[in-house]
């Protein structure tokens, strides 16, 4: 089997695990995210422990694997961008408003194609042509 | 049914945490939604496919959770279509600004104590956190 086709696979196998993840968690359900995002007395950490679980995982993980190194490319593809600065907290600002508008980020909502209900489809689409917008504004 | 729920989250999380690692150690690349996104349209077939696979995983992933548990994975079925959009464009447009999301920065960021993740999650949840509120009382 050629090199690009385990990566296939690979990259294949993670995105299950990583949408079955979203679905246990409860993160795939919008009204559980606004359930963390709406402080009010309905609130619920569950949020926090999703992304606790995560990160514990992959602080142990990427230990190991920033030791050994990637098992189907020469080297790790890692951001070398360490600058704290205006486009990145604007964007994450910018982010954070639709997110808290309906309870979407990207990740659940492409898990949430799965339903076949209309919503996450008309969410994807929405933000594929708002990510279109950002490129096509930074290169003009 | 209240533990339950945080059993689930943890679950969860952890399973993200996994995925993430895994395509970390073995495609060596970071486990970013909205970063896998926009790579996708790429016209390099070796930069593509194993984004596509990823999304294709994630998928898959809410399928096989649905084809599991007979659950829904998305409860709500009145949510305003308008709000979906406006939703989707500021995802888009933020997550490709700050260049990623809430698994990039948020899960796979913050493990790797990136400063720029760390900056980027504490603004979008608190942002998130602000505008949902605000629109829950704007709405009751």
């Amino acid at each position: 089997m050629s090199s690009n086709w385990k990566k296939i696979l690979a990259a294949l196998l993670s995105g299950l695990i990583f949408g079955l993840g979203l679905a246990v968690s409860g993160l795939a359900n919008p009204d559980n995210v606004l359930q963390f995002l709406v402080l009010s007395s309905d609130w619920s950490p569950a949020l926090l422990f999703v992304m606790g679980a995560g990160i514990l995982v992959s602080i142990a993980g990427y230990k190991w694997v920033l030791h050994r190194g990637p098992v189907l490319e020469d080297k790790l593809q890692l951001p070398s961008n360490n600058k704290l600065d205006r486009s990145l907290l604007t964007g994450a600002a910018i982010f954070g408003v639709g997110w808290g508008f309906a309870g979407f980020c990207p990740g659940p909502a492409i898990v949430g194609l799965s339903t076949g209900m209309a919503e996450p489809f008309v969410f994807v689409a929405a933000l594929i042509v708002g990510s279109q917008i950002q490129r096509l504004a930074s290169s003009s | 049914m209240i533990t339950d729920k945080y059993l689930m989250a943890t679950a969860g999380g952890a399973l993200i945490g996994t995925a993430s690692v895994m395509l970390l150690w073995l495609n060596g690349r970071v486990a970013g939604v909205s970063g896998i996104l926009n790579g996708s349209f790429s016209r390099k077939w070796s930069e593509t496919s194993w984004r596509i696979a990823f999304l294709v995983g994630l998928i898959a992933g809410g399928l096989l959770y649905q084809w599991i548990t007979g659950a829904p994975l998305i409860e709500r079925s009145d949510f305003p279509t308008w709000m979906t959009v406006v939703a989707g464009l500021l995802v888009g447009y933020g997550t490709r600004l700050g260049n990623g999301c809430t698994s990039g920065h948020g899960v796979c960021g913050v493990s790797r104590l990136s400063m720029r993740s760390i900056a980027a999650t504490i603004t979008f949840v608190l942002v998130g956190m602000l505008v949902a509120t605000g629109i829950s009382k704007v709405i009751s």
